[in-house]
């Protein structure tokens, strides 16, 4: 049996056996990568992961529903009354205490936009229902107020609000 | 001396490969020109002023007939693509593919009242097709419907350079031959032109009845924003080279990747051979 | 080469002896790393490694296709259009998958060129070679499946014609194509069924791959010399499987990754055909029918018998002549390198199948040469249709006829005692055998 150090020796660790098994180890990680990879969102599934939005098509105190990566999208345009309910609730009441404000873009604090997901399992809340005037889940009771935040229910967390920025007056982009 | 049969092997089935394909040419048409495109070879890329001017001349002449359903806005704006622009890494914010987009008509259902619109695209659409379904491509095309272009290069042998011959291809026909009514003699279409020929059956002449007539005819047909003289032959350069880029958009990425891979596998089985070497060195073999 | 070597596995740690007793993987992994294989292997012995090597490659490409194809008739080509621009490397997969498939079988041609060359299908070697056959029919059945999911023109008119070969067995046959088909024509049905089995066979394969790597151990590894090495020789004649024939099937492993390399990134469609680049017509059928590069020896044959089902028989019989080839060969001698009167007509079978796969690609019709017209204004010389006829003669002659009689005619050259002895001749100096 041949000992270390034996030149005979298949199992002496070489330069050159080293090298070539690190040269696998490199060929093996950068076949991977691809393979995983491609189980990332493909270019047509991030082509829609952002849209534009008209908002001329909403009408004061309604609101309209968009696709948006799968989920509906409710975009609000509130009635100044809704505006002065929302932003007159204290902190305290909250159970996901937000401010208005940190809820709409200043100068377009008429439009309201949030994922129209309810908090607790998912369901699509109903427009202009409930307590609060904003929304009513009819799954299990949530109401949300006039800026889209859990009042009474049992939903955790307010609606949420996506990324998105005004390119104009009218068009947001949303995500 | 092993190693080298087997290579020598390896090398004769690799032709035998190769041949199968290339032995099923189109019979009877006349073999396409050989046009030096930019992307050919394995280090070519796309010229992106050609592939703009290629877009130019598939939206202003070939669009009102033939659609590009597999290719959407947003791939004008990729990488490599004619309208990629540094600015927007993403192609779906390109100003330019947001343009284009809105020049088309998308076919959609009205929000509200569930009617059937239609509205202008935006980049995440598809090319619409100018047809409604293949009965109305025919009806409209005298019976052919128009093929979709998006994989036209890969569909056709000879690529780009067949698509070159055949916008230039259309000459006059020779004497003897008859033409049908609404068919067109091209002589670098694939067809069998043996029992509209009048003339000596052993000189047939190459090439087929095509039904769509010559696209492009007349110099300065389309203007190009970048001032280059609008010759028929540049003109089909242009637009084959564009249908090129569209049926394989990665094309230039697989053509990098693979120099990349090339070399490190070249390196790999040098460090390989030497590691196998010297295992085997002192053992009789 | 005996197969009863014991295991000299010894577990070292705890987590090992653990294993050992409840689950001997380690065991068999040392085993096999350990394996004493014969020294004088060549480079043909490595085309087992780059098979396995392939299949691992085509199942694992498979899988991530299956993720984003959808085998529906009016979705099928988008969805892989849709998988060549849009999906991260979608384009990196695909043409791997694709292009896999001819390397496949280029590998699989020549594993199964070495088998017939060394004699590795003779006694006690014969289920081997017979698992062998049954994944071989097992990858074509594969890779016509596969072939038809793209739903491009060649596809689906190339499943019109192998489904309609099933259609030609009397009596039974109508009711088979129906069958096969789900419907009266080649249709969504036909597509669904299809890609499931595409799925399904590649597992089949590898569970037969097993099989074929049991038996292997089972009588123990072939060499070039063509003789069983002795328990008593196990020490100058073999080497153990890792490091040396690990290192050695990783570099001829590399070289064919080399020239698989340079279809997929530089000429991936060069194996195919562009009529498949247009969408599936049922009404239009494209000028030229041909399957693959790697169908058409048998594509030839089928084409050269005048009756469809003599031609069916005919077809399948050039594959099931194989299952046949331990028992037709009647020389007592294993490898060819001492048979040298068969080694030419060895030599003329590979050109023949070349030639075979030549024909497949060409209409029965053209002429291979011709010497003028004759006074109907045909032309006289040979057309494929006949040069294939001679070519599919030869190929069943040669199983059927010249190895039988040739196995008890022939004079072998002398055939060495040991391997070591050819080794020894051929390199000077008495090299220490390594252990």
């Amino acid at each position: 049996m041949a000992h270390e150090g034996d030149p005979n020796d298949p199992n002496r660790r070489d330069f050159i056996h080293i090298a070539a098994g690190a040269a696998a180890v490199g060929a093996a990680a950068a076949a991977a990568w691809p393979l995983i990879d491609q189980m990332n969102p493909a270019a047509d599934t991030l082509a829609l992961a952002s849209i534009e939005v008209d908002l001329s098509k909403v009408q004061e105190g309604q609101q309209i529903v968009v696709k948006w990566r799968g989920k509906p999208l409710f975009v609000r345009y509130r009635t100044p009354k809704e505006i002065a309910e929302a932003k007159a609730v204290p902190l305290a009441d909250l159970k996901d205490p937000q401010p208005d404000s940190a809820r709409v873009k200043p100068g377009h604090e008429q439009f309201l936009i949030v994922v129209g997901s309810c908090t607790h399992l998912g369901c699509v809340p109903t427009f202009g229902t409930g307590e609060y005037g904003g929304w009513f889940c009819p799954c299990h009771g949530s109401a949300y107020d006039t800026s889209g935040r859990i009042r009474k229910g049992p939903a955790p967390l307010n609606l949420q609000v996506p990324e998105y920025s005004f390119l104009s007056d009218t068009r947001v982009k949303v995500g | 001396m092993k190693l080298s049969k087997t290579l020598i092997a390896g090398l004769a089935s690799v032709l035998c490969l190769t041949a199968g394909g290339a032995a099923l040419a189109a019979g009877g048409a006349e073999h396409p020109r050989d046009v030096d495109f930019s992307f050919e070879g394995p280090f070519g890329t796309f010229d992106q002023a050609q592939l703009q001017r290629g877009y130019r001349v598939y939206k202003e002449v070939c669009a009102s007939c033939h659609s590009m359903e597999l290719l959407s806005f947003r791939d004008l704006g990729m990488k490599g693509g004619p309208f990629w622009d540094p600015r927007w890494p993403n192609p779906n914010d390109n100003l330019f593919v947001k343009a284009i987009a809105a020049e088309f008509e998308i076919a959609d259902i009205d929000s509200e009242s569930g009617d059937a619109i239609t509205r202008p695209g935006t980049s995440a659409d598809r090319f619409p097709n100018p047809y409604a379904n293949d009965v109305a491509a025919a009806a409209s095309n005298g019976g052919a419907v128009p093929p979709d272009l998006s994989v036209m290069a890969k569909a056709r042998h000879g690529g780009a350079d067949y698509i070159y011959s055949l916008l230039v291809g259309y000459v006059r026909p020779p004497a003897g031959l008859t033409v049908g009514a609404g068919q067109y003699y091209n002589k670098y279409f694939g067809g069998d032109l043996t029992s509209a020929w009048s003339g000596d059956p052993h000189h047939v002449p190459k090439g087929g009845f095509i039904a769509m007539p010559a696209p492009i005819t007349t110099e300065g047909q389309v203007t190009y924003d970048d001032g280059t003289r609008a010759t028929v032959d540049q003109m089909s350069r242009d637009v084959a080279a564009f249908i090129a880029w569209a049926s394989e958009p990665k094309q230039t990425e697989r053509k990098q990747t693979g120099l990349a891979v090339m070399i490190y596998l070249a390196l790999f089985s040098v460090l390989t051979f030497f590691s196998y070497k010297r295992l085997w060195k002192n053992v009789g073999h | 080469m005996s197969a009863d070597h014991e295991s000299t596995y010894v577990p070292k740690s705890a987590f090992e002896r653990w294993m050992d007793a409840r689950l001997p993987i380690i065991r068999m992994g040392a085993d096999y790393a350990a394996l004493p294989t014969p020294r004088n292997l060549n480079y043909w012995w490595t085309f087992g490694g780059i098979l396995f090597l392939m299949l691992v490659i085509q199942i694992i490409t498979g899988i991530i296709l299956a993720m984003h194809y959808v085998p529906h008739v009016d979705h099928a080509f988008a969805s892989v259009e849709r998988i060549m621009r849009d999906v991260n490397y979608g384009w990196l997969v695909r043409y791997v998958h694709a292009n896999g498939a001819s390397m496949f079988f280029l590998a699989v041609y020549i594993h199964m060129l070495r088998g017939l060359y060394y004699g590795s299908y003779k006694a006690p070697r014969e289920m081997i070679w017979i698992l062998g056959v049954i994944i071989f029919l097992l990858m074509m059945a594969t890779g016509f499946l596969g072939y038809t999911l793209p739903w491009g023109q060649m596809s689906f008119h190339g499943a019109v014609v192998i489904t309609n070969l099933l259609g030609a067995i009397p009596v039974i046959g109508p009711g088979i194509l129906t069958w096969i088909q789900g419907g009266f024509a080649v249709d969504q049905p036909t597509l669904n069924r299809f890609f499931s089995l595409h799925y399904l066979l590649p597992f089949v394969i590898f569970g037969v791959v097993v099989l074929h790597l049991w038996a292997l151990h089972t009588a123990g590894q072939g060499n070039p010399v063509g003789i069983m090495i002795p328990k008593e020789r196990l020490k100058q004649d073999t080497v153990p499987f890792h490091p040396y024939y690990t290192v050695k099937d990783g570099f001829a492993i590399l070289l064919f990754l080399l020239l698989f390399a340079t279809f997929v990134f530089f000429n991936p469609n060069a194996m195919g055909h562009a009529d498949n680049y247009i969408p599936a017509n049922p009404l239009v059928t494209p000028a030229h029918i041909v399957p693959e590069w790697y169908f058409l020896p048998f594509y030839a044959m089928l084409r050269a018998i005048p009756d469809k089902f003599g031609g069916v028989v005919v077809m399948f019989g050039a594959i099931f002549v194989l299952f046949l080839l331990p028992w037709l060969d009647t020389s007592k001698v294993r490898s060819m390198r001492y048979r040298p009167a068969m080694r030419w007509f060895f030599i003329i079978f590979v050109v023949v199948a070349l030639g075979l796969g030549w024909c497949g690609a060409k209409l029965p019709d053209e002429m291979v040469f011709s010497l003028g017209e004759g006074s109907n204004g045909q032309p006289i010389g040979m057309n494929y249709l006949w040069l294939t006829r001679i070519l599919t003669f030869y190929y069943f002659a040669y199983f059927l006829i010249i190895m039988p009689l040739l196995g008890l005619r022939e004079t072998p050259l002398p055939v060495p005692d040991t391997i070591a002895a050819p080794v020894l001749d051929h390199d000077d100096a008495a090299k220490v055998p390594a252990q």
